[in-house]
């Protein structure tokens, strides 16, 4: 089976073509991010405190809010999350009133404003974890199993919370659940003690704004210090014109990526940089199988134009290109929908990345190098020499003058 | 065209033997049970696949360097006023950002060589310079300020990492975070209530100082008969840490019922030597600490002080003279009980404020969601990925899935053996793998279809596409191995979890899809008649 039988497509006769494709991404995404949803960092990056709750029931967004109100939260952004079946909800408060005296004044306010009905004696058997529960039975002692209970009923507190965050999701609705993994009279003792508060905190991000500069700082570099790492590898493997058009190919796609999460308001955290940094190392390695591929048949094409020759060299790596673009898409595909929501930002990245990648190196990349090239022909000038022309040239001379 | 792929088989076996022991050690049942215990057991999960509190803080060493700036300013005064230097003002004219800078104002130009030799003499660490009418800056040389500020850090990590193995968290990260920003980093599995282990982190081990009066006596009620069976006014019994001989239980002591000085007031201890050459233990308290100190001391020169921790009386020691802020404690220790009294001591002591930085919980119910998202992924992928090779590449299919699946087990064993932490970016980071691995083998097949589409012999055509592919193998691989190194350089924990299963799986693949691939192309090979066709799509 074969996808690709000597495909002869003219790529670079359809530069104008790419080029428009690539311009109106680029600019609705540039567009995106300095007048309509700018940049939309994550808490990673602007400081602030995230927390994720999940509900037992479906939330109601209007009492959410009333309650965000009610504890002067009033720029708490409350957000659905992940799929609706899953009840969850993402409440955001700014880096402004994530002040360093008090990391987590927010985050306590926030959960003190959800459990704004709670009996004043119980605890909340839905955010209290293993120790409490098990030193609460072990006063309590409701199987009677005196003093040496406290391994006992540490597997027991174990067996419940596990019961409670691995088989019902964090949440439990009625403290009659838990008779599945426990003895009834565990259960009536923990009904006296605890009280179920309709929903669990199931994660919580709170980022002085102090690490928020230092992240984007290190971001920032990292991205550069790869960039210049591509460049030097490529103008030593090959010439400085073709590390320059790899580094111009990775920028547009960066750019395209990160425009396509401004025009998305998709939040980019520490992990959608990891994407976009291995999108870049992708993106590169495509333009290299490429670039190779010129190389071995500017040794081979002698007397052809360069266009010709780069127009073969990508018609013969076609199938590779499409074939690698397309498994590695299909695994970031299982990614995208079955990784689960922390992952989205990542793999929406990857997603991106690669389809563009992977266009880029065709459409942007090739034709730089004809470009390049050209342009020298035209103000007069040697076209540049890669090293197997230089060879061939030395070679020339030297059988000229014998 | 037998070429010793004997030893080749053998060498491909043996890597995949290790590299299974790799990922589950030896488990202690063969059943899927025993399988998936032993897995969780070699493979370290992170905190966002396990549950758990990740922490930053930031130790304010400008407090420490405070305390010891304010002690020499102390010093400063009182050898003045011994050597009869005068002089308008000694003040910090800045304790917040340059805590380490001392002004003097107003002493006599004559006396100035005074005041030289005494700070050489007095105040090694410190240096003197000298401004404009008749001003001096004594301050802390730019060493001794570098030693403190990172000796402040290192004793808080040892502070907070005693304070949080008494909560009895299993394998908690403490160590020293970032570059030179006095930062800690604290991860602690399996805690979802950070409330406490904050406040357990902050509080001290409640140290005491109290006088000492009475005891040891073997009982409570040996206590009481010395006292006429009521204790007398304003004093309480504590046990003490240490039984007596041929005893069943602590010794029990009379103390006062307030204390001189607690753990807040304490900057730092360390066993040393007093005067007699006898092991002892030296401490240093803070200003406020220390004036305390000094009235409680001064009316009690000659008798009894407690040492109390967390309600038991750890030394009684005697007080030999009046005690400021630098005091000695000798109560004729051993040198390992001095040493452990100055860990205690230490132990209750953080040498500055500490300010949060940054506090990550992941709960545990998300944590078990993220695992089983990550693993269906993968799965998923997988399949996707190995079934396509078989279609459209037949028979040589099944090679590259076979080189797959060993690059699958590698990748696993590394981190088995490495101990390297899984995130759920490391599993993204694995399903990366398969996806990009799988292009060198898509690289090799290309070219060997290429080569027979232009008429060569099987044989020739697997020598001509390995060896043309290796090229660009080696190129697409060391490039991303390179983003991924970066990645790890300026990533903090999942996304160093992702560039380490991405380096691994892509090291793994440099043997898979070479090695391994054309280890079966030449077994295929030899059992091919001459003219035979091979199967590959």
């Amino acid at each position: 089976m074969e996808f690709f039988r000597n495909p002869n497509i003219d790529f670079l006769g359809k530069k104008w073509y790419f080029l428009a494709f690539s311009l109106v991404f680029s600019v609705a995404g540039v567009l995106s991010m300095l007048f309509w949803h700018g940049i939309p960092y994550g808490v990673d990056f602007r400081g602030g405190t995230l927390v994720y709750v999940k509900f037992a029931q479906t939330p109601d967004d209007g009492a959410i809010r009333a309650a965000m109100d009610r504890a002067g939260l009033h720029n708490a952004r409350i957000q659905r999350y992940g799929q609706a079946a899953n009840n969850e909800v993402l409440i955001d408060v700014s880096e402004k009133e994530t002040g360093e005296q008090a990391l987590d004044k927010s985050k306590l306010e926030i959960i003190h404003a959800l459990e704004s009905n709670a009996p004043a004696d119980k605890l909340d058997l839905n955010n209290e974890s293993m120790l409490t529960v098990k030193g609460y039975l072990l006063e309590k002692d409701p199987l009677h199993l005196g003093s040496d209970a406290a391994e006992r009923y540490a597997q027991t507190a174990q067996a419940i919370l596990d019961y409670r965050d691995k088989t019902k999701g964090g949440v439990l609705s009625s403290i009659d659940e838990v008779k599945a993994v426990a003895d009834p009279a565990v259960v009536a003792s923990l009904k006296d003690g605890f009280f179920l508060s309709g929903f669990s905190v199931r994660n919580v991000e709170i980022v002085g704004p102090q690490v928020g500069e230092q992240l984007r700082t290190q971001a920032k570099l990292a991205t550069l210090y790869s960039l210049a790492g591509m460049l030097v590898y490529l103008a030593v493997r090959f010439e400085w014109i073709y590390g320059v058009a790899a580094v111009i190919t990775v920028f547009h796609d960066t750019l395209i990526t990160v425009g396509a999460f401004s025009l998305v308001n998709k939040e980019i955290s520490l992990t959608v940089i990891a994407a976009i940094l291995t999108l870049i190392g992708y993106s590169n390695n495509d333009t290299i199988v490429v670039f190779d591929r010129i190389r071995e048949n500017l040794k081979l094409m002698r007397r052809e134009k360069l266009s010709d020759i780069v127009n073969r060299s990508i018609n013969q790596t076609l199938s590779r290109t499409i074939l690698t673009a397309g498994l590695t898409f299909l695994t970031v595909l299982a990614l995208f929908l079955f990784g689960g929501e922390v992952l989205h930002g990542f793999s929406f990245a990857l997603v991106i990345g690669i389809l563009i990648g992977t266009y880029s190196s065709i459409a942007i990349a090739a034709p730089i190098l004809v470009a390049y090239q050209d342009w020298r022909a035209n103000r007069g000038r040697q076209p540049v020499m890669v090293p197997a022309d230089k060879e061939r040239n030395r070679r020339e001379k030297m059988k000229a003058k014998a | 065209m037998n070429k010793n792929l004997g030893w080749k088989v053998v060498v491909i076996v043996a890597t995949l033997v290790v590299f299974v022991f790799g990922i589950f050690g030896l488990p202690q049942s063969w059943s899927g049970r025993g399988l998936l215990a032993a897995l969780e057991d070699r493979i370290h999960l992170g905190l966002d696949l396990k549950g758990g509190t990740h922490l930053i803080l930031q130790v304010q060493v400008n407090d420490a360097v405070n305390v010891d700036s304010d002690n020499a300013l102390e010093r400063l005064k009182a050898q003045l006023k011994s050597h009869k230097i005068n002089y308008a003002e000694i003040t910090k004219p800045d304790p917040t950002n340059n805590p380490e800078k001392i002004l003097i104002k107003g002493v006599p130009p004559e006396q100035s060589s005074g005041l030289r030799s005494l700070v050489d003499d007095n105040l090694p660490e410190y240096s003197l310079a000298s401004g404009l009418e008749n001003t001096w800056t004594v301050s802390m040389k730019p060493q001794a300020l570098a030693e403190l500020k990172r000796r402040a850090v290192a004793q808080a990590i040892e502070t907070i990492r005693n304070r949080i193995d008494q909560l009895g968290v299993s394998e908690p990260v403490i160590e020293e975070h970032g570059l030179g920003q006095y930062q800690i980093l604290v991860q602690l599995p399996g805690v979802d209530d950070p409330a406490r282990v904050k406040e357990i982190m902050q509080s001290t081990a409640m140290l005491e100082i109290r006088q000492s009066l009475g005891g040891p006596y073997p009982s409570e009620q040996a206590a009481l008969q010395d006292h006429g069976g009521v204790l007398p006014q304003d004093s309480v019994l504590l046990p003490g840490r240490s039984l007596g001989v041929n005893q069943e239980g602590p010794m029990w002591y009379l103390v006062s019922r307030a204390s001189a000085v607690t753990g807040r007031d304490l900057r730092n201890a360390e066993p040393s030597r007093d005067e007699n050459g006898q092991p002892s233990v030296q401490f240093t308290l803070t200003n406020e600490g220390g004036r305390r100190f000094a009235a409680f001391t001064g009316a009690h020169v000659g008798e009894n002080l407690a040492v109390v921790l967390d309600g038991k009386v750890q030394e009684v020691a005697v007080i030999k003279e009046q005690i400021h802020d630098n005091g000695v404690i000798n109560g004729r220790f051993t040198e390992q009980e001095a040493k452990d009294l100055g860990m205690i001591l230490r132990s209750g002591a953080l040498p500055a404020g500490i300010r949060y930085l940054e506090e990550r919980t992941v709960g545990p119910s998300l944590g078990s969601d993220s695992i089983r998202a990550g693993v269906t992924a993968a799965i998923i992928g997988m399949l996707a990925v190995l079934v396509f090779m078989l279609i459209y590449y037949h028979a040589a299919g099944i090679n590259a899935d076979v080189a797959l699946i060993l690059n699958l087990i590698i990748l696993l064993g590394f981190l088995g053996y490495s101990g390297a932490t899984l995130t759920l970016p490391g599993i993204a980071g694995v399903i990366l793998t398969v996806g990009m691995g799988v292009d060198s083998n898509v690289l090799i097949f290309e070219r060997i279809r290429e080569e027979l589409r232009n008429g060569k012999t099987p044989p020739s055509a697997v020598e001509q596409g390995f060896s043309h592919a290796w090229i660009t193998i080696v190129d697409t691989h060391v490039t991303t191995i390179v983003s991924a190194v970066i990645l790890f350089i300026f990533g903090t924990g999942p996304v160093r979890g992702f560039a380490v299963t991405l380096s691994f799986g892509l090291f793994a693949n440099l043997f898979t899809a070479v090695f391994v691939s054309r280890v079966i192309f030449d077994w295929i090979l030899n059992h091919k008649q001459r003219g035979e066709a091979l199967s590959i799509g």
